[in-house]
């Protein structure tokens, strides 16, 4: 594998609902950004670019098959070869992956990575059931299917095992709606306070209206080039920031469709299979999963998703991290839901399983220079969903994640100022940073790493 | 065969509007106003049946219709399954039909839906849940009924439940549901 730079990425507003444009006009939008920004021209483009993968979550909201190759011919970007993904929610990240895949391995210098959704066709309720159709129909769907119920299964145990509070869920939305308020592309840009989270409507008990993401409709694209790629480009007269954005690790994991099918592992299972390096190498942290163990926790149960502590220590392990919290800068991660950012902290290896609220609460997660009217107890250490996550952005499931991932290269490029129109939500320095694109229940996750070249 | 008529029927449905707002003149300077015209939406149905099949899976339900509650087990291990499953994950093995029915079972999770899909809204509120039973290795999921929606309490995990069947099977997982054992 050689390596793979992320030079560039264009994101549509998200909205709730966007009837002025087609879906392929959306993602025009993203794509003519992409381009934009590294001074080159359509054309030029055009006859540059080696191909594409394309990433839309559900034909049902469109009702619309072959919807990518639609965006492709409207891009100007047939007869390249291109492919579409599709992975629930984690759509957007396995597009990217998938881009740095046709990169790495020399099929192709330059590859544009472009994903979208338009959920605004139908009602809420049949959105909803729509998504719901993501979990197995003959078994699941029929008892209720719906997402935030499924959610809200899966943090009743977290609450019950770790003693997880509402509030430091609230907290995340808190957290997550007030950077958003600085981030122009994010669909809802409030200010909450705790009270207000815990007072909206309540949807599945114990997650509230405001513990959980909106439908969208949005569009997003990244452009991943090699080595070879970027010499094109540049040779065309395309101005690509120094230094170069690195996609230095990738890793993905899978579970069973069926929450009710996930493993109970014993401890000595999980620490040879799912503890991350760090972990293993803490005579304390065993000793503190050890007492776990004997208080009945078993892994990773419907409380936590070893789908996404897979795709943590594959990518760290590439990436060479040890100590995520202290290595990473920032993450933009698959906030869906309030609980499953708690849960996703403790998958990436932020925190031990079951410190998740605590550590939600505490304010490492959160940035610095902005106040969020909550009493935090720590210094900001690694700033999470900085942009506002899907909580305040939006979730238009195909763009999601690569929506993260332009969030990503611009903070790496400490271009926030200029795409955002506000340096608020810029990380300081920000040298390495995550992506997180989670699906159904926790059965896709993808974790990617960008670094900033030296 | 008769000649086809020379003008489609106005009448075969679809949208019949009037009065769009549209340019008296189309020379390029008045087609330009097109550019600021509202999109124009349309709604389109789309329902279809499906014949659905629940193969290997088929004598759960059947034996949910006997107010039976039926689990796969792999012979070797003896891991078993409260939802279905033809092959055993580890193993790759054919799993075998065990009855537990009357085995003690209590909830894992839960959480009370005051919102649901389209299908399911006129339920709400429901209560939906994952039930784990004595000696098996995973979950089912479920509804409980018998509770206050408004009552809900992390108390109701580790609750004893018993099944319940409908009296006139639907061939649906929720031909089962589960209700709080009294003591």
């Amino acid at each position: 594998m050689r390596p793979v730079y992320a030079i560039s990425g264009g994101v549509s507003k998200f909205a709730k609902a966007r009837p002025d444009k087609n879906f392929q006009a959306i993602v025009m939008e993203a794509y003519d950004y992409a381009i934009n920004d590294i001074g080159l021209d359509f054309p030029t483009f055009t006859s540059l670019v080696d191909g594409s993968v394309a990433s839309y979550f559900s034909d049902h909201f469109s009702r619309q098959l072959m919807a990518a190759i639609m965006a492709q011919d409207y891009l100007g970007l047939i007869p390249k070869p291109s492919h579409r993904v599709e992975g629930g929610g984690a759509t957007g990240g396995i597009c990217f992956q998938e881009a740095w895949k046709s990169v790495a391995s020399g099929h192709m210098d330059i590859c544009v990575a472009y994903g979208f959704e338009t959920m605004s066709h139908v009602e809420t309720w049949k959105g909803n059931e729509f998504i719901a159709l993501a979990s197995d129909v003959s078994f699941d769907y029929p008892v209720g299917g719906f997402y935030s119920g499924y959610y809200a299964m899966m943090v009743t145990r977290h609450m019950k095992e770790f003693g997880t509070t509402v509030e430091q869920m609230a907290s995340v939305s808190v957290k997550n709606h007030i950077n958003a308020y600085h981030n122009p592309y994010a669909q809802k840009r409030n200010r909450y306070t705790i009270q207000d989270v815990r007072n909206s409507v309540m949807v599945a008990w114990p997650l509230t209206r405001l513990d959980i993401c909106v439908m969208s409709d949005g569009a997003a694209a990244t452009i991943l080039v090699s080595e070879d790629g970027l010499r094109r480009l540049e040779g065309a007269g395309a101005t690509i920031p120094r230094p170069l954005v690195e996609v230095t690790g990738i890793g993905r994991g899978t579970d069973a469709m069926r929450m009710s099918d996930r493993p109970h592992f014993d401890y000595d299972f999980f620490i040879q299979n799912y503890a991350t390096e760090q972990e293993r190498n803490s005579g304390e942290t065993r000793a503190y999963y050890r007492r776990l163990w004997d208080h009945g926790t078993r892994y990773p149960g419907v409380h936590s998703f070893r789908a996404g502590r897979t795709a943590g220590n594959m990518a760290y392990q590439m990436a060479g991290i040890f100590d995520p919290l202290d290595e990473l800068d920032f993450i933009e991660l698959h906030d869906a839901y309030t609980s499953s950012e708690i849960q996703t902290y403790e998958d990436l290896g932020l925190c031990r399983y079951g410190e998740g609220g605590s550590f939600a609460e505490s304010g490492k997660a959160y940035m610095p220079d902005i106040d969020y009217g909550l009493e935090l107890t720590a210094e900001p250490q690694c700033p999470v969903n900085p942009s506002g996550g899907l909580i305040a952005c939006g979730h238009p499931v195909g763009a999601t994640g690569l929506m993260q991932a332009v969030f990503a290269i611009w903070q790496l490029q400490g271009t926030i100022e200029q795409h955002f129109g506000d340096n608020t939500l810029q990380v300081n320095n920000a040298r390495r940073g995550a992506i997180h694109s989670h699906a159904g229940t926790g059965t896709y996750v993808t974790v990617s790493i960008l670094e900033k070249q030296d | 065969m008769s000649k086809l008529p020379s003008k489609r029927a106005e009448t075969l449905g679809g949208y019949i509007v009037h009065g769009i707002p549209f340019p008296v003149d189309t020379d390029t300077e008045s087609l330009a106003f097109l550019k600021r015209l509202a999109p124009l939406q349309i709604e389109q149905d789309y329902k279809i049946t499906y014949l659905h099949s629940y193969g290997q899976d088929s004598p759960w339900f059947a034996a949910l219709s006997n107010k039976k509650l039926l689990a796969n087990r792999e012979p070797e291990s003896s891991y078993t399954y409260a939802t279905p499953r033809g092959h055993d994950i580890y193993s790759g093995a054919e799993t075998e039909w065990i009855d537990i029915t009357d085995r003690q079972a209590q909830v894992h999770a839960f959480t009370v839906c005051h919102f649901g899909s389209e299908e399911f809204l006129p339920e709400t509120p429901f209560v939906l849940a994952l039930v784990e039973f004595e000696d098996v290795d995973t979950l089912l999921l479920t509804r409980l009924m018998g509770l206050n929606p408004d009552d809900a309490s992390l108390d109701w995990i580790g609750m004893t439940v018993i099944p319940k069947f409908l009296r006139n099977s639907q061939l649906k997982p929720t031909d089962v549901y589960f209700v709080p054992k009294m003591n």
